[in-house]
C-alpha cells in the first residue's frame, strides 16, 4: 500500500489515522533515511494511543516506555545497533506482550526477529523543493495484519 | 546497621553504574574525593569490539560488572572492608542493564553488611560538578546535554531540583552523532564534529535555531533535517563548514536558553553536564556568556561529564546523608524522572 503526505501536520494526521487500526500486541517497524520523519510518525501514533508527555527520540536510550492506562507504548530505536545479537537482547517481541504496542525506528535489523509486524517505510520526495512531501509504503507480515488490510486501507484512504 | 550510621568526610562509598552503555564502578570518599573511577570502555573486557559498541545487553554488563568493581577497589588501594556503603543507579535506563548493577550492589551490601542507596542517574550528573568544586553555591542552573538527554534544571539545594526545560524530540548529542554519520566524519560524532568544525566557518550556513524565543524547551530534530536537506541541495559545500555551522547553531540555542534560565532563577552560575559538555565550542560560548552576565561557569572535565560511577557515589553520599539508605527490596525504574528524584522511598 502506498500513501503520500504533504506537510509535517499532514503526516501527524496520517499517523493518527494509522493508529486507529493499531491494537495491543502490535509491532510497527519504521524505516527510512535520516530526516524522513520516522520520529514524527512514532509521535503521532503514540499521541493517538494516549501518550500525553513529549515522546523524545530513543536513539541513545534504545527503548522509551509510556504507560497509557490500558496500553503500554514502547518506542524503540535500533540506529546504534549493528549486531543482530544486540537486537535480540532487547527482547522487542516480548515487549508487545502484556498490552504493549512496540514502535521501532531504524527497525530493519529487527525484521528477522519478529513474526508479525507492519512496516512503514518513509521516503522524502526529492522533487518537492520545500522538503515537506513524504511517500509511505506499508507492508505487513503475519495473519493479524492480513485480516486488517481492508480496515487499514479504509482508514488511510485520504492519503492514497 | 543503619540507625547509627554517620555519613561524614571519611565515609567511603562504592558507586556502581550500569544504566546505559558503560559498566562503571568508583570509590569516592566524603562525597567528593574520587579515589578511583573505572569505566568498562577503558579496560579490555570488550577490547575485541573496539569499545564503541553499546553495551545494551544485560549480558555485556554481567560480563563486566565483577572485573570493573574489582578494578575500582584495587585501584583505590583499599581493603573492601573499608567500604561504608554502596550506591547504585536505579534509573532511568534500560531495565535489563539497570538490574545487573542493582542486583550486584544489593548482593555486595548484604555480603559486606553495609547500607545500599539507590541513585537517580540524572541526579548524579548534577553531582559531577560538585566532585570538582564542592563549594558551589545554590541556586544553580544545570545544562545537562548528552546523547540521551537535553535538559535545563534549577538546583535549589541538595536534593531539590526543578525541571526548567527539556528537548521535545532529539537530544543535542544525538544530533551531533547523526549529523557526523551523515557527513561521514566518523564516530563518536561529538568529537568528530568538534574536530572538523575547527577547520570550518561557523557562519557558512545559517541553520535554524529552533524555539529560540519560545520558553526553555529545545528541539533539535528540525536542525538535523535541515542539515540533510542542505547537503542534498548543495552537495559541493565543504563538510567542515557544515560541521562548524551546525555546531554553532546547537551551541547558540543551548547557551541562549541556559543564560535565560540563569537570569530567571537568579543563579550564581551555570553548570555543564553530560557528554556534549566536552564540546569545545559550547564550553567557550558558555564561558563567555557567563562572564558577560557576571556569573560562574562550571565546566567539569570530560571524564566526569560522561557516564561514570564517581558521580553515582557522590550523589549516593548526599542522599545517604539526607535520607538514609534505600530498602533492599526497591527495584529498577526505567522511566524514572529527575524531579521526584526521591526514589520510591525507603
Amino acid at each position: 500500500m502506498w500513501f503520500r503526505t504533504t506537510s509535517p501536520s499532514d503526516t501527524q494526521a496520517f499517523a493518527t489515522a494509522l493508529a486507529r487500526v493499531i491494537r495491543a500486541g502490535d509491532t510497527i517497524v519504521l524505516t527510512g533515511e535520516m530526516g524522513a520523519g520516522k520520529t514524527v510518525v512514532a509521535q503521532g501514533i503514540g499521541a493517538a494511543l494516549g501518550v500525553s508527555e513529549p515522546m523524545t527520540s530513543p536513539t541513545f536510550t534504545l527503548v522509551n516506555t509510556y504507560d497509557c492506562g490500558n496500553l503500554t507504548v514502547h518506542h524503540a530505536d535500533l540506529y546504534r545497533l549493528d549486531r543482530t545479537v544486540e537486537v535480540s537482547d532487547l527482547a522487542l517481541s516480548e515487549l508487545a506482550e502484556f498490552q504493549g504496542v512496540v514502535l521501532i525506528e531504524w527497525g530493519e535489523a529487527a525484521i528477522g526477529e519478529i513474526a508479525d509486524y507492519l512496516e512503514v517505510h518513509i521516503e522524502v520526495d526529492l522533487d518537492d523543493n520545500e522538503g515537506n512531501v513524504r511517500e509511505f509504503t506499508l507492508d505487513s507480515v503475519g495473519s493479524s495484519w492480513d485480516r486488517r488490510r481492508d480496515a487499514l486501507a479504509a482508514s488511510l484512504e485520504d492519503w492514497s | 546497621m543503619t540507625s547509627q550510621f554517620v555519613v561524614g568526610q571519611d565515609t567511603v562509598i562504592l558507586g556502581i553504574e550500569t544504566s546505559c552503555d558503560e559498566t562503571a564502578a568508583a570509590i569516592v570518599m566524603g562525597g567528593n574525593d574520587v579515589v578511583s573511577s573505572v569505566v568498562s570502555s577503558q579496560i579490555d573486557v570488550h577490547a575485541e569490539f573496539g569499545g564503541v559498541v553499546p553495551e545494551v545487553a544485560s549480558r555485556a554488563h554481567l560480563e563486566s560488572i565483577n572485573p570493573v568493581v574489582r578494578r575500582a577497589i584495587d585501584e583505590a588501594g583499599i581493603d573492601e572492608r573499608r567500604i561504608d556503603a554502596i550506591a547504585c543507579t536505579v534509573g532511568p535506563g534500560l531495565i535489563g542493564a539497570l538490574l545487573v548493577g542493582v542486583s550486584s550492589a544489593k548482593a555486595l551490601a548484604l555480603a559486606w553488611d553495609v547500607p545500599f542507596v539507590g541513585v537517580n542517574h540524572l541526579e548524579a550528573h548534577l553531582y559531577a560538578s560538585f566532585l570538582e568544586d564542592p563549594t558551589l553555591e545554590f541556586p544553580l542552573v544545570v545544562l545537562l546535554v548528552s546523547g540521551g538527554h537535553t535538559m535545563l534544571i534549577e538546583m535549589q539545594d541538595h536534593g531539590e531540583y526543578r525541571l526548567l526545560g527539556r528537548t521535545i524530540d532529539d537530544a543535542a548529542g544525538e544530533a551531533f552523532d547523526k549529523v557526523a554519520r551523515y557527513l561521514d566524519l566518523g564516530y563518536p560524532g561529538g568529537p568528530a564534529i568538534d574536530r572538523a568544525a575547527n577547520d570550518g566557518n561557523p557562519e557558512a550556513v545559517k541553520f535554524p535555531r529552533a524555539m529560540m524565543d519560545d520558553g526553555l524547551n529545545f528541539s533539535f530534530s528540525g536542525l538535523k533535517t535541515a542539515v540533510v536537506n542542505f547537503v542534498r541541495k548543495n552537495p559541493t559545500v565543504d563538510s567542515v563548514d557544515i560541521a562548524a555551522s551546525f555546531q554553532q547553531a546547537v551551541s547558540d540555542v543551548l547557551v541562549h536558553k541556559a543564560m535565560k534560565a540563569a537570569r530567571e532563577v537568579g543563579a550564581t552560575g551555570v553548570v555543564l553536564g553530560g557528554g556534549v559538555a566536552a564540546n569545545s565550542r559550547l564550553r567557550a560560548d558558555l564561558q563567555a556568556a557567563c562572564a558577560a552576565d557576571g556569573i560562574g561557569a562550571f565546566l567539569p572535565g570530560r571524564e566526569m561529564c560522561t557516564d561514570n560511577a564517581a558521580m553515582i557515589a557522590a550523589a549516593g553520599w548526599h542522599r545517604l546523608r539526607a535520607l538514609g539508605p534505600s530498602r533492599l527490596d526497591i527495584g529498577a525504574f526505567p522511566s524514572m524522572p529527575l524531579v521526584e528524584a526521591g526514589i520510591a522511598d525507603g
